[in-house]
């Protein structure tokens, strides 16, 4: 093993350090922009990493294990890598009955993946998530940002091959 | 490459300013109505009439007067909510919150307000700003409408630039800023004192009410909640006033005004309408909904969101408002209603439900922390024709001591409502899954997995 | 007074109160898990439910959780409702769903509130027959053990460590099911409180890893009530002994004093006890020859006959000790043990707590107080559980912008959410940054005259019939306006000051303020920290003493020749004064007979070295730093396990050492007697032999059970020496009973209770049973009785000293402490060495640029004639012109107010 002193301390961008202090003003008192500083990191890179929680909790004035209850709270902040794109399918009631359970087997059989797993490339980490208010076109999926209706199995593979 | 939420049959069906006094203003093709537009379908008319003609206590009182109840699901009259913001004029810190974080299983009217009509929700939060003196507001928006959050600030932007969001707003001396603060993920977030505690940057454990947010609320303050459908009820109340508001709903309806009410599910025509409340669930099933889609049969049905219970096609004659539901057993809640049709197996419905309240607890209290992962496991169980002799009784025994009252926030009663109202109607099914072979209390070969 | 009603029955109770807090002050059991008396009610666990009635008719009531509702009068409960009770069951039965079930491997098991709340409920079968979840461990530090699968979730460690410790790296991780309570990553604890997790833990997350390796259960271990002898702070402790070792400490109840709460130094510094390189066996030194009782008592009558002897006594000793030494030796040949500044310091602050103008808050008592100022002390190195106190203080601030908004004070979440955080005033003055500085509303640096002169300010601007400081500079003259500005406001201010920078100035400045309160009529207190466990009660012995009483005159004297033998009781010299006086004293003097419980380099000095009992083996009586004298028991016999060992007080040796000099039979053969004897010998202490009951108390006619009732292995426990099971050890010297046959209950009211158990509770939860209402105080009043409540009289004015000006090239050297490190027994405790600083020099950021190094660079200085070479630890709070050296750390000499450190440079390696 080499004598290499491990250096990847968590540092915060410059640009997300400034979005963070920017979004402190939205409110009276700087903790509030917890959550919205877990996303700033996490847009920037994906996910969370270690060490942020420090970082963040330093720029609000909060501990860290503050930071991290929060970030461990919420379920669309991401302690674990994810992929470049995060598939999220609603596994609530109406997609239920709407069938989602097809929706699910497609991306399994193109994927490969179950919900919680990330693809060998990368490419995309399968998620579930609750109603996305979206029941009139019920399964409903999200991927990254954009919502779409009535997927079927067949339609779903479709649908992946704009997110290289 | 993205599909825009049209929402369809809400911006087809025929509406009048008169009788639809919250979409009327919607386009046809689904796009949002921005400043301009909104103002010349009479936008902004009524925050002017509030900011400058009418004092505070004038629009309190007329929104008590005008009956109208909450639209977040618990149906709280909001003009008594209001009232309770303290008289002190000297606590003159107060904020006013918006509710949006929709979340509920089948519950996607505010998603339509918001997107399409952001103004509607800004003039409703200006003029009950307005009443509640709120310096500040905050829409807390669940962090998956992205639509809804672009539209929502470029509106806001639109507004400021306008002058109808800042200081001295038209003139009235009154200043109020409005802030975008989009969440993370947790259902909870939608309950009133968890969605404080989350604005606040903390976990969104609910809060012990008494004291009640309108005295201690964000940052110590005094703070209104609102559900977004409630505040975009707030300016067509105030520019058309109390009487006409009234009559609105269906003459035997005991609350007023108009509600979006919707159907989903395997309905022939799935969407959400602006409706008068009061109306049979029939005539929103059969005449907008279009009935079941070919081949599907009604089994039970759910009157709004995923806490509230199931009813049965005979139901289908209540009507559509709180008191009108209240009759057959259950609560008008979000009044998005669901459809269950004859294909569907109630365990696996109800197995799929409390997966999500399971997930969704915050974890704070322990009927709901614990009791809930333990349905999901004896649900799975039954699902999978494993369960045990004791199993409907350790049910019911959830479904008695999660209800209202006994755990600390009204999850878990929302949880279990639709539950016991399953194992009411549809008792045989849960017994089907009942392994005779499985001891009692003994663990099994089986050993479910969590 | 509020009414209420439970199941029929009629109750006055405090309206307000809680119902649950107010049942459980009644002495009815309602279950609860997490409501804690300290911490308030959250209403999340749900195990608290009974049921309420709007009024005599209502039939059908409807369940509430008692820790939520106000006990207001005319209220109508049922604890006994069927549906409450069925609710309750099922809450346990929740609980346990992931708990796992482990208590035969449970270091909980036995004192356990989980347990108790269990059997309490009637919960006794599992129906839930699913996979429970489980989770990955921290290593936690060598304090405390975590094992979070045993986790019931109800928030009260994160609640304890972080809102009321003020604790920063403990969170509560995760959502529904699967919350976590821990680190953000494995690491020691950083609060010096954390120790309590492990009482406020209900289960068994949070154990006493100390306990662990040589663990046993709690109804297997014998009990004192005793003192923890750590600091002067005079905290209650229940120390835990099995098979001659102590086990572990739990905290003791006092009401007045530390409630549910020790420090980490208090609670895992015991290992001196154990260590078996304790002198066990009376040793003639340079013979390495150990004998028996008797042919050491002929022996050091032997050495001692006719020769002229000085007595060195010691402030970690108790009186008893201290005074059968005195007796041995005269009172004119009696020493103090403390260095010649410190007992002035330690006289200077009797005399103000005792005469001074304000009286002296206790502990408990801090908590009431609106605003304090903390004057040259780092409390939570010093007097730490007084440093938890005074976040209590702060946070009072929360308690009452609650109550003017009609919310009461145990809604705990409600008083967070409406206060933001807002906190009665604290001022720190220190020479460093120290562990409360969170808490300040501000805090500032600097040498110690300088925080003189700030203190003289303050009293001035809070009086300005009390001196002026010449030549203020204006920052200081504004700060201390706003310092007195704050105590003015306050409703009860506070002033916390004390001895450990050694610095007389402090003490007269201490004084001047208290004074400038007193005649603006303000109902303040004060609070001084004295360096021992029992440094008052020693400064109270010797306050009538003419002459110098320190141990440099000691010294002194016995190099001058004018004293033959020298006798020293439990004082390591070593740590108080110059080694090179030392060492001549110890050269000069013919004999040196040490008594002592550690194997000290004193003691490696001394031709005869007979062995003490700690607090563990012995009784005694200690005075704390508000004057309390409080009386610790002995916990085991040690020579029951092993007859060789020969371990004895320190009076038994003292006063049969004199009797055998004197050639009669010895008086003395109970603790009583000595006590009575020094209480009468010394007007001041006449109160001592009221601080506990003496050895006659019975009751019901029986002697109070040092060992729980289901105590087991007795027969066996000597098996290895003889299959016989001799008779238990007698206690001549107090009420309790070397075994579990006595009385142990709570039924009956008594002060000394040496393990809280009651039928039902056994875990530190008992504590309820034993108290006039929940968390207040003991039923039987709490123990100890206050010494220096004299008359109050106003001081003469003392004069500011001159301002900080250290001579070019030297810098005042001031000591820094270390609650893991400063303390001479605690610091042989294997547990506090893992969490002892190296030794270090502290030096400014400025100052270590000047000299152009960095942190961690080996610095020489010349202290005196002493050389010293230590690492630089870079303090960018340090005042320049000081360097700070921690006390107590090996190669630290001890240090003075007038110690000067000179040729500061960078070692060349
Ligand atoms: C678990 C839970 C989730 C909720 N989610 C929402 C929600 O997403 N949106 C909402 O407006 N109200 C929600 N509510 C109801 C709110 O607590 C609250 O009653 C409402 O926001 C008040 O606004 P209103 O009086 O205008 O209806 C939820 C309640 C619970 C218990
Ligand atoms: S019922 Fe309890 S655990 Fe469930 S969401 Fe509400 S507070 Fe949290
Ligand atoms: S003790 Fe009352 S809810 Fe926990």
């Amino acid at each position: 093993m080499s004598n290499l002193i491990k250096t990847d301390r968590f540092v915060l961008s410059d640009a997300e350090r400034a979005a963070i202090e920017e979004e402190m003003h939205h409110y009276e008192d700087p903790r509030a922009a917890s959550i919205e500083a877990l996303k700033i990191v996490q847009q920037a890179r994906g996910w969370v990493p270690d060490g942020a929680a420090d970082a963040i909790g330093e720029i609000l004035g909060i501990p860290a294990s503050d930071v991290e209850g929060v970030a461990t709270f919420y379920s669309q902040i991401f302690r674990q890598p994810v992929g470049r794109h995060i598939i999220r399918v609603c596994d609530s009631m109406t997609c239920f009955i709407g069938g989602h359970e097809s929706v699910l087997d497609g991306i399994r059989t193109t994927l490969g993946i179950e919900p919680g797993q990330t693809t060998a490339d990368n490419r995309f980490t399968l998620l579930p998530v609750c109603c996305l208010g979206n029941c009139d076109k019920a399964p409903a999926l999200m991927i990254d940002d954009d919502t779409f209706g009535n997927v079927t199995a067949d339609s779903v593979a479709a649908l992946l091959e704009d997110y290289p | 490459m993205r599909t825009l939420s049209s929402f369809g049959p809400a911006n087809r069906s025929a509406r009048s300013e008169e009788t639809h006094p919250m979409t009327w203003r919607l386009r046809d093709d689904g796009q949002p109505v921005w400043l301009e537009e909104y103002q010349q379908k009479n936008g902004y008319a009524a925050a002017r009439k509030a900011l400058l003609d009418m004092a505070a206590a004038d629009i309190v009182s007329t929104v008590k007067d005008s009956g109208l109840k909450g639209r977040g699901g618990a149906g709280f009259p909001t003009g008594v909510k209001w009232s309770l913001m303290p008289a002190d004029e000297s606590q003159n810190i107060r904020y006013l919150l918006c509710n949006a974080d929709e979340m509920e299983p089948n519950t996607w009217k505010d998603r339509l307000l918001m997107e399409q009509l952001p103004h509607l929700l800004i003039e409703g939060m200006l003029i009950s700003a307005r009443a509640l003196k709120a310096y500040r507001g905050y829409i807390f928006l669940r962090g998956e409408y992205v639509d809804a959050a672009r539209n929502l600030n470029r509106a806001i932007a639109e507004a400021r630039a306008a002058g109808l969001l800042g200081g001295n707003i038209l003139g009235s001396g009154f200043d109020f800023e409005l802030f975008v603060h989009t969440g993370a993920g947790r259902y909870i977030c939608g309950e009133e004192t968890a969605l404080i505690n989350s604005l606040e940057g903390r976990r969104a454990n609910p809060r012990a009410k008494p004291p009640f947010p309108a005295s201690v609320g964000v940052w110590g303050k005094p703070t209104c909640v609102n559900n977004v459908e409630t505040l975009c009820n707030v300016p067509a109340i105030v520019g058309n006033g109390v009487e006409w508001y009234t009559s609105l709903a269906r003459p035997d309806s005991g609350d007023h005004g108009t509600k979006l009410m919707g159907f989903s599910g395997k309905v022939k025509n799935p969407g959400i309408w602006e409706l008068p409340l009061g109306i049979s669930a029939r005539e929103l099933f059969e005449d907008y909904a279009g009935g079941m889609r070919d081949g599907y049969a009604l089994k039970c049905w759910q009157p709004g969101g995923a806490g509230t219970g199931f009813l049965l096609p005979e139901h289908l004659e209540a009507s559509m408002y709180s008191g009108g539901i209240a009759k057959v057993g259950t609560r008008m809640g979000t009044g998005l209603a669901l459809a269950v049709d004859h294909t569907v197996n109630m365990v696996s419905l109800l197995r799929n439900m409390e997966e999500f309240f399971a997930r969704e607890s915050c974890g704070w209290c322990t009927p709901c922390r614990d009791g809930l992962p333990w349905s999901v496991k004896t649900l799975r169980a039954l699902e999978g024709g494993r369960g045990s002799a004791e199993d409907l009784e350790i049910l019911a025994r959830l479904v008695e001591f999660l209800g209202p009252g006994k755990t600390f926030c009204a999850h878990a009663p929302g949880a279990v409502e639709p539950l016991g109202s399953a194992i009411k109607y549809f008792r045989e099914e849960f017994e089907a899954g009942i392994d005779p072979a499985a001891g009692r209390g003994r663990p099994k070969a089986e050993f479910v997995q969590a | 007074m509020a009414t209420i009603h439970v199941d029929g029955k009629q109750y006055e109770v405090d309206g307000a109160d809680n119902l649950l807090q107010a049942c459980l002050s009644l002495g009815l059991d309602v279950p609860y898990f997490c409501w804690h008396p300290a911490l308030g009610s959250v209403g999340a666990c749900r195990q608290c439910a009974v049921k309420q009635y709007s009024d005599e008719n209502d039939t059908r009531g409807r369940l509430v959780m008692s820790c939520m509702t106000p006990a207001t009068d005319n209220s109508w409960i049922s604890i006994d409702d069927e549906e409450a009770k069925a609710f309750r069951a099922s809450v346990i039965e929740w609980l346990m769903i992931n708990h796992p079930h482990d208590c035969p491997v449970c270091e909980e098991g036995g004192h356990c509130h989980l347990q108790d709340m269990t059997v309490m409920t009637g919960h006794n079968q599992r129906r839930y027959r699913f996979s429970k979840r489980t989770h990955v461990n921290q290593d936690l530090g060598p304090f405390i053990a975590h094992e979070m699968n045993r986790c019931i979730a109800c928030y009260r460690c994160v609640r304890y460590y972080k809102d009321y410790a003020g604790g920063t790296d403990l969170g509560v991780f995760g959502a529904h099911d699967e919350v976590y309570f821990g680190r953000v990553e494995d690491g020691v604890l950083e609060s010096e409180f954390s120790g309590n997790l492990t009482e406020v833990c209900p289960t068994g997350v949070f154990t006493d890893k100390t306990h662990s390796e040589r663990y046993n259960r709690k109804w297997d271990m014998q009990f004192a009530p005793s003192i923890c002898h750590g600091c002067s702070a005079g905290c209650n402790i229940s120390p835990g002994e099995r098979y001659g070792e102590i086990r572990r400490i739990e905290n003791r109840f006092n009401g007045s004093v530390n409630h549910y709460f020790l420090c980490d130094r208090g609670r895992f510094g015991y290992g001196y006890v154990n260590r078996k390189d304790r002198p066990q066996r009376p040793l003639l030194q340079r013979s390495r020859l150990s004998m028996g009782i008797d042919a050491a008592l002929d022996q050091a009558a032997g050495l001692l006959n006719r020769q002229r002897i000085l007595g060195i006594g010691s402030p970690r000793a108790s009186l008893e000790s201290n005074f059968a030494l005195r007796e041995l030796v005269g009172a004119e040949d009696f020493y103090s043990g403390m260095a010649r500044e410190e007992l002035a310091n330690v006289n200077a602050i009797r005399e103000l707590i005792q005469h001074g103008p304000l009286p002296t808050a206790s502990i408990r008592d801090i908590e009431n107080h609106d605003a304090v100022f903390v004057l040259g002390e780092d409390l939570t190195q010093t007097a730490a559980r007084i440093a938890l106190a005074l976040r209590q203080s702060a946070r009072g601030k929360a308690t009452e912008i609650a109550e003017a908004a009609g919310i009461q004070s145990w809604h705990q979440a409600a008083v967070q959410n409406i206060a933001q955080g807002a906190l009665n005033p604290v001022f720190i003055a220190s020479v460093d940054s120290t562990r409360l500085d969170d808490i300040a509303a501000e805090a500032v640096r600097a040498a110690p005259a300088d925080l003189a002169r700030l203190g003289f300010a303050v009293a001035h601007a809070i009086d300005p019939s009390a001196p002026a400081v010449d030549g203020l500079e204006a920052d200081a003259r504004e700060l201390a306006g706003r310092i007195a500005e704050a105590l003015l406001a306050a409703r009860r201010p506070l002033l916390v000051s004390g001895a450990s920078l050694g610095s007389r100035s402090l003490i007269d400045a201490a004084a001047n303020i208290a004074q400038a309160l007193k005649n603006r009529g303000k109902d303040a207190s004060i609070s001084m920290v004295v360096p021992e466990a029992n440094s008052m009660g020693l400064s109270i012995m010797l306050a009538d003493e003419p002459g110098d009483r320190s141990v440099e005159a000691a010294l002194d004297a016995v190099v001058e020749g004018r004293y033959d033998a020298l006798v020293i009781l439990e004082n390591d010299l070593y740590r108080r004064a110059d080694s090179q006086l030392v060492d001549a004293a110890l050269a000069a003097a013919k004999v040196v007979i040490v008594v002592d419980h550690q194997q000290t380099p004193t003691a490696d000095k001394a031709h005869l070295l007979l062995p003490a009992s700690s607090f563990a083996e012995g009784d005694g009586t200690l005075v704390s730093l508000e004057g309390r004298a409080q009386r610790f028991f002995q916990v085991f016999e040690p020579g029951y396990y092993n007859p060789d060992v020969l371990i004895r007080e320190g009076w038994r040796w003292l006063h049969a050492l004199r009797h055998t000099l004197l050639g009669k039979p010895v008086d003395w053969t109970s603790l009583d007697q000595v006590t009575a004897a020094c209480a009468a010998v010394h007007p001041r202490l006449a109160g001592i032999t009221e601080a506990a009951p003496d050895a006659s108390f019975r009751i019901k006619g029986q002697k109070l059970a040092r060992a729980p009732h289901r105590y087991s292995g007795r027969t066996a426990m000597r098996a290895n020496i003889s299959v016989h099971e001799p008779r238990q050890p007698q206690d001549p010297d107090s009420p309790f009973a070397f075994s579990m046959e006595g009385y142990s209950g709570a039924g009956q009211d008594r002060q000394q209770i040496p393990f809280a158990w009651s039928p039902g509770w056994n875990s530190p939860q008992a504590w309820n049973k034993f108290q006039d209402e929940v968390g207040g105080h003991l039923r039987a009043g709490d123990p100890g009785v206050r010494l220096l409540d004299g008359a109050r009289m106003d001081v003469d004015w003392a004069q500011p000293p001159a301002a900080f000006a250290p001579a070019a090239g030297t810098w005042q050297v001031v000591p820094l402490y270390h609650l893991f490190g400063s303390e001479e027994n605690s610091a042989r405790a294997e547990p506090i060495q893992q969490r002892m600083p190296q030794p270090y020099v502290a030096l400014a950021e400025a100052e270590a640029q000047r000299l152009g190094v960095t942190d961690g660079a080996m610095l020489a200085l010349s202290l005196g004639d002493r050389q010293l070479q230590l690492p630089a630890r870079i303090s960018s709070e340090l005042p320049l012109g000081v360097i700070g050296l921690p006390v107590g750390l090996p190669g630290i000499p001890p240090l003075t107010a007038a110690s000067v450190a000179t040729g500061i440079k960078e070692a060349t390696r």
